[in-house]
């Protein structure tokens, strides 16, 4: 199975990764001997950390509140920027009159969106999801603007010569065009939030996979921080190959 | 039923003020029941701006477009554009499926019929294929299944055989009178291809350049059906009609020298 010429006269084979895979803990377990110090624990003990860390309940408890905000923070993101980036990419006017708007969201640091959402309101999980969103929001824009300026009107002219009912105008004839782009914004935007949600919950939640690394930090206690790392991205893996990805595969099949 | 086609003038505003370019001006003709009629004119004459003014897609106009006195806005009517334009998310049986039923149209066809029309046109095969594995001739069929699907009261075609090898345009062109004798609709069909509207049409109106208005009325003294017509019997009609009137292809049919001189001055 593990005969090196069968795996890279196929590399997209689910051994090839699993060989890199293992490949990179060899490395890192190999590093971590040689080091030999608490501040770079090898595979095992972050392993055992995470064992014991699921026991008692706490791994399980973060890793889920952080999920719930990414989840709302997301699907707020990307119904907010498909919905301004259509009007962007349809009208012109809009499209100039919002677009230095747009520069700007793009360019604040998500630190200083951050910052001010906790100051005007509180610390709370409304200043969490507002400033996850803005920070997302402009991405989501410019991609779905893109989109939208790529739609093509002929077949929109089908629908309307044909006199279709609106709701199958746009799942059927509009939406699908938009399909590839959404999935662009979807996928780098699961990325991003996760990312952006440890931040904020670091400054200012006193729960979640951020305010835990921010403990752990203070203690440094590097094998649990490893740990919930690891966990949480194997959260968002799981999600994007359970979820993503078969949905990106439906949607699109049609190109084969 | 039949189309009554009255426009004063259809214009483009252009970047100089005052100088709006005049696509169409003073078009009136109508269309009996149950007539196949076609539209020639040279490029550019305006005729894909009529096919939208009628169908509905262009609304802004001076004129009006009535379907047995009534306006088209609500009317259900079939359009073969120049290119297929299928969905390409859609497999070939939704393509057929996706314009049936329609809110205000009354009846407009239903799955077996889609099913049917599909098979009468040898596609039973692919109807769970997608678009981009068709060629073009197939994506052609599809476009007159679904035009055909919804029993359209009028169906409009813009240069839909356009671009395909001859003997596939040929096939296609037997295919459409095939279905439109069993299932009859007054049809209005846009060619710049004299031998196409010959073959196809009871009577074939000319159009001059733009702005396009009608300058020639022309009943096709063929008898059908006209699947046994040669290739010959169509060229034949077609010189005996250019040797009458030799300037009907460019439109300039009974136009003064003064007027055709200004003409061929803005077209070159």
């Amino acid at each position: 199975m593990f005969n090196l010429k069968v795996l890279l006269a196929n590399p997209s084979s689910f051994w090839l990764r699993f060989f890199s895979l293992c490949l990179f803990l060899l490395v890192w377990a190999v590093v971590a001997a040689i080091a030999d110090s608490s501040l770079l624990p090898g595979p095992g003990a972050v392993a055992a950390n995470m064992v014991a860390h699921l026991r008692e309940g706490d791994l399980v408890y973060h890793t889920g509140i952080t999920l719930a905000r990414v989840v709302v923070a997301f699907v707020v993101s990307m119904i907010i920027g498909t919905v301004i980036g259509v009007f962007m990419g349809h009208n012109r006017t809009m499209d100039t009159f919002f677009d230095g708007w747009l520069v700007l969201g793009l360019n604040i640091p998500a630190l200083v969106i951050i910052i001010l959402c906790y100051i005007w309101f509180g610390l709370t999980e409304v200043a969490v999801v507002v400033a996850v969103a803005i920070n997302k929001i402009p991405l989501v824009v410019v991609t779905v603007r893109e989109g939208a300026r790529a739609v093509d009107r002929e077949l929109l002219q089908v629908a309307q010569v044909y006199r279709l009912p609106r709701a199958r105008i746009l799942f059927k004839t509009y939406l699908p065009q938009l399909y590839p782009y959404l999935m662009a914004a979807a996928r780098s935007g699961l990325s991003l939030i996760w990312k952006i949600v440890l931040v904020v919950e670091l400054l200012g939640r006193s729960n979640g996979v951020g305010f835990q690394l921010h403990s752990f930090f203070q203690f440094f206690d590097i094998a649990s921080i490893l740990a919930y790392t690891l966990a949480f991205v194997g959260v968002i893996l799981f999600f994007e190959m359970a979820v993503l990805r078969p949905l990106e595969v439906r949607l699109t099949r049609w190109r084969l | 039923m039949t189309l009554d086609v009255q426009i004063r003038a259809k214009t483009y505003p252009s970047r100089t003020p005052g100088k709006d370019h005049v696509a169409i001006a003073d078009l009136d003709f109508s269309v009996p029941e149950g007539q196949f009629t076609c539209i020639v004119g040279p490029s550019g004459c305006g005729k894909t701006t009529l096919l939208n003014i009628v169908s509905g897609l262009e609304r802004e106009v001076d004129g009006a477009v009535s379907l047995n006195g009534e306006p088209t806005d609500e009317a259900h009517l079939g359009y073969m554009f120049q290119t297929p334009r299928l969905m390409p998310w859609l497999t070939v049986l939704e393509n057929v499926r996706l314009v049936i039923d329609g809110p205000g149209n009354g009846e407009k066809g239903d799955e077996e019929l889609a099913r049917h029309l599909l098979e009468e046109m040898d596609l039973g095969d692919v109807m769970d294929a997608f678009p981009n594995r068709l060629s073009g001739g197939m994506m052609r069929r599809v476009a007159l299944a679904r035009a055909f699907v919804i029993k359209p009261r009028l169906l409009l075609m813009d240069e839909p055989f356009i671009s395909l090898d001859e003997p596939v345009a040929k096939r296609l062109r037997e295919l459409l009178l095939a279905i439109w004798n069993e299932r009859p609709t007054t049809v209005l069909f846009i060619t710049h291809d004299l031998s196409e509207a010959l073959f196809l049409a009871d009577s074939i109106l000319f159009m001059s350049p733009s702005p396009g208005r009608i300058v020639h009325d022309y009943t096709v003294p063929l008898a059908r059906p006209r699947v046994k017509l040669t290739s010959d019997d169509i060229h034949n009609l077609r010189q005996s009609l250019l040797k009458e009137h030799p300037d009907l292809l460019t439109g300039l049919i009974g136009v003064g020298e003064e007027e055709r001189k200004h003409t061929e001055r803005q077209h070159p």
